[in-house]
């Protein structure tokens, strides 16, 4: 309490603005991250890693909006992402090669499925919602797996990148970086803005007692279902992206795994602040990306064959990581930089 | 011949629901009685048939292998329990699940580690191999008979013990209203550990049971997990009743549908159309099933908590 007066009285830079800046920063890192790329020499390799830490950014920011903010755990998340990569690829594979087409398609089939699975989701409560979605994404996953005409279990490559308004300047993969950063972007002011308007105060007031919120008039299922519907196209949008940066898509993209890497993602970067959500998948793509190297290098104590049987099985290590922060890190990477500015 | 076909896929719907069940009764009631969601119940099931083919290698007969690998499963369960779940009971669903998919990740990798990647293969016992005529021109394998077998007195079992004993009682009360029950002062925690150590070994039997009739290999219980979480929420948690019906349920579902909806389709659309769609739609029967039952039931055929 005393905390809460202080900062209202003294305006200076405190704990609390500091890390208003945060988004500006993660933001600012991304848009000079390019440049530094290609000075780097593996210029490359760079600018796609960055790429695809940003697609899964926008994805887990989107899953932040309903977690963080709506209180509904979805355990099917990547179906999003498969619905959005296959609208590009099933588009592309009939010769409509168009971002322009392939784009709107993939949310509207994006806000399909979230408005329809959502209306039957959201009946439900607690775990039984947790279930439902992620049975709602298997149910997905196993009609890509067995679309025999567009790859099946092995995926479908695409011809080449979308084309934006007919030019192929997406096979530039700065291009491509420029265009997901733009997305990223765009998908975080939309977010920050509903999270701060009206409809966004409605659904922190369902997260923290729905009942309570019906009782002073307002109808939690809609607001709940409206943030789904929303968050569903988003991630669908990132589904796009990964398409092109992969220029590939399989049935891979939506398998209940890849649901609880998302979730991961948010946790690890901290619940109901959207940029954590970005923070936290960067994390993870970059240990998922250097965990082998680091595992080899701290493994030197050991005879060599045990030490490439650890590093080639290096998500034996992920499982505990992913444990003890679960158990000792509340608040994800968010809340150490909460608590670190505060103290 | 069709006849024989549809009796002969009855069948494997039948043992394939018994797995399930065995399985999902060590989930629903972790799930009922301390409403812990635990995502590491299919992992359970793949160290059980590890176990079992460490195990039979070592002692060179199945049946040690699984007098062996049953009191290990149990072990197992209760280590992972005193390790790591012990901690999560009094977080939120979305904590656990992550916890829990942590062990998964860990686990799938762990066997890899200690027994490579390539599947292991499980020798059948001698006197279960072979099939026997049941019917007019009908063979079935003796070991899958052996498997609906086993299923079924686990089944009786668990329904004795359930609804018949002192410790079947505190657990239907535990998954009625758990905090009542602890007021009266039994000790939750140690009911509990009971029924997570019991839940696992039911899956490492039937991790066990199919060892010889599946490739024993790593991540074999992701797949079967997210069918018994099927299960489970069509049969209302915390109810073995529900568990039991909602298990033949799926596993008949799951099989008939793989083998007739392109059979049953081409009597509407034209046979290519109809098997491309059948199998499309198969697999996702059991999801389109799961969808319905928490449309009209937000929680499940039989819930236990009222």
């Amino acid at each position: 309490m005393t905390q809460m007066t202080q900062l209202q009285s003294a305006p200076m830079p405190s704990a609390a603005t500091r890390l208003d800046f945060l988004p500006i920063a993660v933001f600012a890192a991304f848009a000079v991250a390019p440049f530094l790329a290609s000075s780097s020499g593996a210029e490359g390799y760079v600018l796609s890693l960055l790429t695809r830490v940003m697609i899964f950014g926008l994805a887990a920011m989107s899953l932040d909006l309903i977690l963080g903010y709506g209180a509904m755990v979805s355990f099917g998340h990547a179906a999003f992402f498969g619905i959005g990569a296959y609208a590009v690829g099933i588009l592309a594979s009939h010769g409509v090669e168009d971002a322009i087409i392939q784009v709107p398609v993939a949310l509207a089939a994006s806000a399909l499925f979230a408005a329809l699975t959502g209306a039957v989701s959201l009946r439900t409560k607690g775990v039984y919602f947790i279930m439902i979605t992620l049975a709602f994404a298997q149910m997905l996953y196993f009609l890509a797996s067995s679309l025999a005409a567009y790859g099946g279990d092995d995926g479908l490559t695409l011809p080449s990148r979308s084309l934006v308004a007919g030019s192929g300047f997406l096979d530039n993969d700065f291009a491509l970086y420029g265009a997901t950063l733009a997305c990223l972007l765009g998908a975080y002011m939309v977010s920050r803005s509903i999270v701060g308007s009206r409809f966004g105060r409605v659904l922190r007031g369902t997260k923290e007692n729905a009942i309570r919120m019906e009782a002073i008039g307002f109808q939690p299922f809609h607001f709940q279902l409206a943030t789904y519907v929303i968050s569903g196209m988003m991630a669908g949008l990132a589904g796009c992206l990964l398409a092109n940066q992969a220029e590939f898509v399989s049935p891979a993209f939506m398998t209940w795994q890849r649901s609880g890497e998302l979730i991961f993602m948010v946790v690890l970067g901290g619940l109901g602040s959207l940029h954590g959500a970005i923070i936290g998948a960067a994390a993870f793509i970059l240990l998922e990306e250097f965990l082998p190297e680091i595992v080899h290098a701290a493994t030197f104590f050991l005879n060599d064959d045990l030490r490439s049987r650890l590093t080639e099985n290096w998500q034996m290590v992920f499982g505990p990581i992913l444990i003890l922060i679960v158990l000792f890190a509340r608040g994800g990477i968010m809340g150490v930089l909460r608590r670190g500015s505060h103290g | 011949m069709t006849a024989t076909f549809f009796f002969i896929q009855v069948l494997n719907g039948l043992q394939f629901g018994l797995i399930l069940f065995l399985i999902a009764a060590g989930l629903t009631l972790v799930f009922g009685v301390m409403d812990f969601i635990n995502l590491a119940h299919g992992v359970q099931y793949m160290v059980g048939a590890y176990l079992v083919a460490a195990f039979s290698a070592w002692t060179g007969s199945f049946g040690w292998g699984l007098l062996l690998a049953l009191p290990s499963a149990l072990a197992f369960g209760l280590l992972l329990e005193a390790l790591i779940f012990r901690h999560l009971y009094d977080r939120d669903h979305l904590d656990q699940v992550l916890a829990t998919f942590g062990v998964i990740l860990f686990l799938n990798q762990a066997v890899k580690f200690v027994w490579g990647a390539a599947p292991l293969s499980v020798p059948m016992p001698e006197i279960l191999s072979g099939s026997v005529e049941i019917m007019d021109g009908l063979l079935y394998p003796v070991y899958r008979l052996a498997i609906i077998g086993a299923g079924l007195l686990v089944a009786a079992l668990l329904y004795v013990l359930v609804s018949h004993t002192r410790v079947g009682m505190l657990v239907r009360a535990g998954a009625t209203n758990a905090p009542m029950v602890s007021a009266l002062g039994v000790n939750i925690r140690r009911l509990f550990m009971i029924v997570f150590g019991f839940g696992a070994m039911l899956a490492g039997f039937a991790g066990a049971m199919v060892a010889p009739i599946l490739s024993v290999q790593p991540g074999m219980g992701d797949n079967i997990l997210i069918l018994a979480f099927v299960v489970i929420v069509i049969g209302g948690i915390g109810s073995i009743r529900g568990a039991f019906l909602a298990a033949l349920l799926i596993g008949l579902v799951d099989t008939l549908g793989r083998s007739f909806a392109p059979n049953l389709l081409r009597l509407v659309l034209d046979p290519s159309a109809a098997s491309q769609t059948g199998r499309a739609l198969a697999p996702m029967l059991i999801y389109i099933f799961m969808a319905a039952v928490l449309f009209f039931r937000p929680s499940g055929l039989f819930p236990a908590k009222r």
